[in-house]
């Protein structure tokens, strides 16, 4: 009689899982880094480790469909003349013609128009489209600055000098010749199909002595009209947003590491800057230490999903919020009704991210005519709105359910948290508990 | 002729002023004393006039300008012109860095020497260096020309797409995919037309050497990581 040691279930590797074999296998056959558009895909401490608490004995909610809650945002009341006012504290982010198809742009400037709030530029310049259809525009100002005019710079009711961004702080961007349409290679500056690469760091200036001066100089252009926006990377924000404000920033906006990308390298994405929620307190803390909280207004962006988060961002100090990749979602990107398309091209709706190869089936983040020609910018900028309509909604159902009348009445003590890196990255308490890791024993 | 005194004068009221003029204005003749060295001299300027700043600048001055023509009876800080669209500056004596950076049109004629990352991304400026330029310089250079009577420092032209490079001196060394050109003919009566343009005589286009982009690296290629 044989003895036959009984089966074991195969058994994979959690540290050589699945997806890490797949990359080890794609870079050994093609010799190059993965690029990919988006934010961080992996499992950070995000907004949804964080709860409300609600009102109770000690709180006195407001009547929901009944009694007010405001959500109107006031941006840019340090230095400009002429502040932007805002009918909700949600944002449309930065996102470029040439990333993004004329037809997307005019999409977001249509869905914020009616949602009440402002939309951003890119990196590519100002379209027509965009402008014409956005009633309050930020101009972005951006180290490679394609497109740059004083023309356009007047047009804009803010500027936003992007130092850096989330899905990539301290990284530059390349736009694929594939992209590159005579029209995005006009504004540009640069032949058609080639590679395009969007520069790290700006030209002409250097740290943030020179940055004070670069800001007096687009102050100067503009007749100080226009807020100044300065946008970073989530990498040092006590320090960065201090050194904005000594600058003379009228607006901070701080993208965490799941704020997307047109396109960068995978590694950078995954390995650099860190998470939204790591971003905010010790923001606001440089913001109160310096007696300018709430008087350098802060935006939060960077992996925002519904009102919930955004209410969370407001309640930990923000000022406003800005999405990005949402946005994109709510106009039609990974749409499961392209799926037979996405299996095409080696992947399934949802997880679609080859944004920089312009072969997106939905006709947002592509320049080729035909897919272009699938994506009705109308009936897009309805989507935004719908879906900022109900993100404001959202916001403001917790914020009475807290008892506040106005959304920036939100605070921290509002908050738990449900694990402790995010009670630490949050400094609020763990959920039944008194502690804030880092901030003593606290006790139950 | 308007003579503004910023020794009295706002330089927030100076650059309004500037901006409130349009074609056709009375006020077509400006002059600038005592910018003692403040920043953003005369910038986003769009109108037909001419401005003379006597005395040296700091950052950016007459940046962003178009059809303007400025001249600067000094030196100038950084980001002299920065990204200009159109009309002249003129620095008679030197600029420091990123002179010229970003430019979109016009001319930028530099009579001394210009420092480090001179004509950095540039996208249609025309410069013109009668001295030295340091290291640097075109960085990214998108098109346009750059033409300097001096030397070169190092790394010139890195990066560089196809803006056009005429030295005249020595160059240090150059940076990535930028690579010394023939000389043809038509690139002589480009460079003598650049001279003339701005206003010097005196050398031969033949004293002069050509750089551009050997235009490896506009595709993004594995193969040439070594390269950057």
């Amino acid at each position: 009689m044989t003895y036959q040691n009984p089966p074991t279930t195969p058994r994979k590797s959690a540290t050589f899982d699945d997806y890490t074999l797949s990359e080890i296998r794609r870079a050994a056959q093609t010799g190059i880094y993965d690029i990919r558009g988006g934010g961080a895909k992996r499992r950070v401490p995000h907004f949804d480790d964080l709860l409300f608490l609600g009102a109770s004995i000690s709180r006195y909610p407001l009547e929901g469909y009944r009694e007010k809650c405001s959500t109107a945002v006031t941006l840019g009341t340090r230095f400009a003349k002429k502040p932007i006012e805002l009918k909700i504290p949600i944002t449309i982010a930065g996102m470029s013609f040439g990333a993004l198809s004329a037809g997307a742009k005019e999409a977001l400037g249509r869905g914020a128009t009616i949602a009440g709030t402002s939309t951003t530029t890119g990196d590519g310049g100002m379209t027509p489209e965009e402008r014409g259809q956005s009633k309050t525009l930020v101009y972005q100002y951006l180290p490679s600055r394609y497109g740059m005019n004083p023309d356009d710079l007047r047009k804009a009711d803010a500027i936003e000098i992007v130092v850096g961004q989330g899905a990539k702080p301290g990284g530059g961007g390349m736009l694929l010749g594939q992209k590159i349409s005579d029209r995005v290679a006009e504004m540009r500056n640069l032949p058609k199909g080639i590679d395009q690469r969007s520069a790290c760091r700006h030209p002409d200036w250097t740290g943030p002595d020179d940055l004070e001066i670069k800001i007096q100089e687009l102050r100067e252009i503009t007749d100080w009209e226009k807020p100044i926006y300065l946008k970073i990377g989530g990498t040092r924000p006590y320090y960065d947003v201090a050194l904005a404000v000594k600058a003379g920033a009228d607006v901070i906006v701080l993208d965490g590491m799941q704020g997307g990308t047109a396109a960068t390298q995978e590694v950078f994405i995954e390995n650099v800057g860190l998470p939204t929620l790591a971003c905010i307190r010790p923001a606001v803390q440089a913001l109160q230490d310096l007696g300018m909280h709430r008087k350098v207004q802060l935006i939060v962006s960077g992996g925002l999903r519904n009102g919930a988060d955004v209410a969370k961002a407001l309640a930990l100090g923000a000022d406003a919020v800005s999405i990005g990749i949402a946005a994109l979602v709510a106009l039609g990107d990974n749409d499961p009704a392209y799926e037979q398309e996405y299996q095409a091209l080696g992947t399934t709706a949802g997880a679609y991210d080859d944004w920089h190869e312009g072969k997106d089936p939905a006709g947002i983040t592509t320049q080729d005519p035909e897919l272009m020609a699938r994506f009705d910018p109308i009936k897009g900028g309805r989507r935004l709105a719908n879906y900022l309509k109900v993100m404001t909604l959202e916001v403001q159902t917790i914020a009475r359910a807290c008892g506040h009348n106005h959304i920036h009445n939100l605070e921290p003590e509002d908050l738990c948290a449900l694990t402790l890196e995010a009670a630490a990255m949050a400094r609020v308490p763990l959920a039944g508990t008194t502690w804030v890791p880092g901030q003593g024993n606290g006790s139950l | 002729m308007r003579t503004i005194d910023l020794a009295k004068t706002a330089l927030r009221d100076l650059n309004q002023d500037l901006h409130r003029q349009s074609a056709g204005t009375n006020e077509a003749r400006w002059e600038v004393i005592n910018p003692m060295g403040s920043h953003a001299v005369a910038v986003g300027v769009d109108a037909p006039i001419t401005i003379d700043i006597r005395g040296s600048v700091g950052y950016y001055c007459a940046g962003m300008n178009k059809q303007a023509i400025v001249t600067v009876h000094g030196s100038a800080g950084p980001g002299v012109a920065e990204n200009m669209m159109s009309g002249e500056v003129r620095i008679t004596g030197d600029a420091s860095q990123y002179a010229g950076a970003t430019g979109r049109g016009g001319l930028l004629v530099i009579e001394g020497n210009a420092a480090s990352r001179c004509g950095v991304s540039m996208k249609g400026i025309d410069i013109v260096v009668k001295g030295s330029i340091g290291h640097m310089s075109a960085f990214m250079a998108q098109s346009g020309h750059l033409v300097v009577l001096g030397d070169a420092g190092d790394a010139l032209g890195d990066s560089i797409y196809e803006a056009k490079l005429y030295v005249r001196g020595t160059v240090k060394s150059l940076g990535a995919d930028c690579i010394e050109k023939d000389m043809r003919a038509e690139h002589h009566d480009e460079l003598a037309g650049l001279l003339a343009k701005a206003g010097i005589s005196g050398v031969q286009t033949s004293e002069f050497k050509r750089y551009g982009s050997s235009r490896k690296l506009y595709t993004f290629n594995i193969d040439n990581a070594d390269a950057y």
